[in-house]
C-alpha cells in the first residue's frame, strides 16, 4: 500500500482567511465567535456564531462566478486555491486524468435555499434565478474545484453531518493509499449561518447563547461556525520525487456506526472508531500525543467523548492532550473536521498544541488534559482527529509527524 | 416601468451586454449570442434578467430552444420577441 502525505493546506474560517492567520489565532487562543451579522437576526434566539468577517466575495470572484457559487462553494475554492498553490502541483495530462476531489458537505447551499425560499414564500414571487439548483446542490463545491483545477479523476461529495469532512478525507486517503489516484484534493466546507440554517439548529435546543466551552463544567451548548478546510493528499513517492514540502503523513483512519440513536452519541461507537484508526495506522496508545476532539460543547458529546478516550487509552489517557478548537472557530458542521485537521498539523509539524478556550470549571466527567485556554509547546508524533456525527456516524483520522 | 419601444431595445441590449461582459455599444442588432460568447447558461440567465426587467414571462424551453415560441437567432430577433411579449402581457 502507498504512504499518503499532505503537501498543501488551505482554509477560510472565523479565525482567518488563510492557514498562517488561522494557526496564529489558534496559538494565541483567539476567539472567532461573535454577534451574527445576517438578515432577520432579531428573530433568532441564538445570535452568535463563528462567522467569517471582513470577507468581500467580489474581491475573490467575478460576477459570472458569483451567480453560480453559493457561499460554501466560494469558501471551498478560496481554501483549495491556497492548498493547491502550496502543493506546487499543476494538473495536466496523466496526473489530471487520475487526480480528483472528495469533499465533505452537510448543508450544501443553505444560503441559496434560504434566499430563494424568501423570494417565493415571503416576497410571493413566482420566478427564481435559473441557477438555484446548480448553486445549492451539495456537490457544487467539489465540481467547481474539479473545473478550476482540471481534476478529471474520482470526485464526489460525502454528507455525514458533523463527520462529513472526516469521512471525505478518509475516502481521499483510501484512494491514494490503494493506488487509485496519486493525488486527491480533499476536506470540506459549510456555510449555514443564514436565518433558516440557524433557526433549524435552534429548534434542537443544543445551541449556546453566549459561548462554546467544550469540556468545561459550565458548558451550555454548541456554536455554529462556517468556512472551509482543503488539503492536498499525495502519494509519498510522488511528493518526494518532485521535492514537495510535506506537512504531515496521513497514517490511517477508521469509521464506525453507533446503530443506536439519531442524535445521542455512543461511547462504544466513538471508542471503536478511535481504536480502529490507531490499528489502521499501526500505532499504539502510547504513541498518541494529541487528539483534536470533536468537543462540541454540548453536555452529551463532551462527556461521552471523554469516556470513550478514557476507555481506549487507559492509563495513557492522563498523558495525552485533547483540545477542542471549536471553542475558537465554532462548529463548522460538514467542514469541521477539515479545519480541525489544521490543529493536528500544527501539533505534529510545529510542536504547538491549540488550546480549548473558554474553559472555566473542571468537569469530573471530562477529566482529561484539555489544554485549557493557553496553547502549549509539545513534541507530538501521532495525532488523532475525532468526528462523531448526528446519526451515529463516526470517523477518526490518524496523522503522523513526517520525519 | 418604461416600456416604450426604444427603451425596450436599450434595456435588452444592456442585459445582453452585461451577460457578455461587453459595453452596450459593442452589441449590434445582428450579433448572435454565439458571437457574443453567451453560452446556454448565459442564455437562461439573460432570459431571467429580461423577465425580471419587464415583468413578463418568456416562453423559452432550454431543452428545445428551436421549438420555443421565442426566436433567439440574433439580438434583433430577441428584441422583437420581447416587444411582442411586453405588448401582449401588459395590455
Amino acid at each position: 500500500m502507498k504512504r499518503v502525505v499532505i503537501t498543501g493546506a488551505g482554509t477560510i474560517n472565523a479565525l482567518g482567511q488563510n492557514v498562517p492567520d488561522t494557526l496564529e489565532a489558534m496559538r494565541e487562543g483567539r476567539c472567532g465567535i461573535g454577534p451574527l451579522d445576517i438578515p432577520d437576526v432579531d428573530r433568532l434566539a441564538i445570535k452568535i456564531g463563528g462567522q467569517v468577517q471582513g470577507y468581500d466575495p467580489e474581491e475573490r470572484f467575478n460576477r459570472q462566478q458569483l451567480a453560480l457559487y453559493d457561499r460554501f462553494t466560494q469558501f471551498t475554492l478560496i481554501a483549495a486555491r491556497e492548498a493547491i498553490a502550496q502543493s506546487g502541483l499543476e494538473f495536466s495530462g496523466a496526473l489530471a486524468a487520475r487526480a480528483g476531489v472528495v469533499l465533505g458537505n452537510s448543508g450544501g447551499g443553505m444560503t441559496t435555499l434560504d434566499e430563494n425560499y424568501r423570494t417565493v414564500y415571503e416576497d410571493g414571487k413566482n420566478r427564481v434565478h435559473p441557477f438555484v439548483v446548480p448553486k445549492l446542490m451539495n456537490n457544487a463545491a467539489a465540481s467547481h474545484v474539479s473545473m478550476e483545477f482540471n481534476l478529471k479523476g474520482p470526485s464526489f461529495t460525502v454528507s455525514t453531518a458533523c463527520a462529513s469532512s472526516n469521512h471525505a478525507m478518509a475516502q481521499a486517503f483510501q484512494l491514494v493509499h490503494g493506488g487509485a489516484a496519486p493525488v486527491m484534493v480533499t476536506g470540506g466546507s459549510e456555510s449555514m449561518l443564514c436565518f433558516g440554517g440557524v433557526k433549524a439548529w435552534e429548534g434542537l435546543r443544543v445551541m449556546s447563547k453566549d459561548a462554546c466551552r467544550p469540556f468545561s463544567a459550565n458548558r451550555n451548548g454548541m456554536v455554529q461556525g462556517e468556512g472551509a478546510g482543503i488539503f492536498v493528499f499525495e502519494e509519498y513517492e510522488h511528493a518526494k520525487k518532485r521535492g514537495a514540502e510535506i506537512l504531515a503523513e496521513v497514517a490511517g483512519f477508521a469509521m464506525s456506526s453507533d446503530a443506536a440513536d439519531i442524535v445521542m452519541p455512543s461511547k462504544n461507537g466513538a471508542a471503536r472508531a478511535i481504536k480502529g484508526a490507531m490499528k489502521d495506522a499501526r500505532v499504539n496508545c502510547s504513541d498518541v500525543g494529541y487528539i483534536n476532539a470533536h468537543g462540541t460543547g454540548t453536555a452529551a458529546n463532551d462527556k461521552t467523548e471523554s469516556a470513550a478516550v478514557a476507555d481506549v487509552f487507559g492509563a495513557h489517557a492522563d498523558k495525552l492532550m485533547m483540545s477542542s478548537t471549536k471553542s475558537m472557530h465554532g462548529h463548522l458542521i460538514g467542514g469541521t473536521g477539515a479545519v480541525e485537521l489544521l490543529a493536528c498539523i500544527m501539533a505534529l509539524r510545529d510542536g504547538v498544541i491549540a488550546p480549548t478556550i473558554n474553559y472555566e470549571e473542571p468537569d469530573p466527567e471530562c477529566a482529561l488534559d484539555v489544554v485549557p485556554n493557553v496553547a502549549r509547546d509539545a513534541k507530538v508524533n501521532v495525532a488523532l482527529s475525532n468526528a462523531f456525527a448526528f446519526g451515529g456516524l463516526n470517523a477518526v483520522l490518524a496523522l503522523k509527524r513526517f520525519a | 416601468m418604461d416600456t416604450s419601444v426604444d427603451s425596450i431595445k436599450t434595456r435588452v441590449i444592456e442585459i445582453i451586454a452585461e451577460q457578455a461582459v461587453l459595453e452596450p455599444s459593442d452589441v449590434t442588432l445582428d450579433s448572435t449570442l454565439e458571437d457574443l460568447g453567451i453560452d446556454s447558461l448565459g442564455l437562461v440567465e439573460s432570459i431571467f434578467a429580461i423577465e425580471e426587467a419587464f415583468d413578463i414571462s418568456v416562453p423559452f424551453n432550454a431543452n428545445a430552444p428551436q421549438e420555443s415560441d421565442f426566436d433567439i437567432t440574433s439580438v434583433a430577433s430577441i428584441i422583437d420577441g420581447i416587444k411582442r411579449l411586453v405588448a401582449e402581457q401588459h395590455e
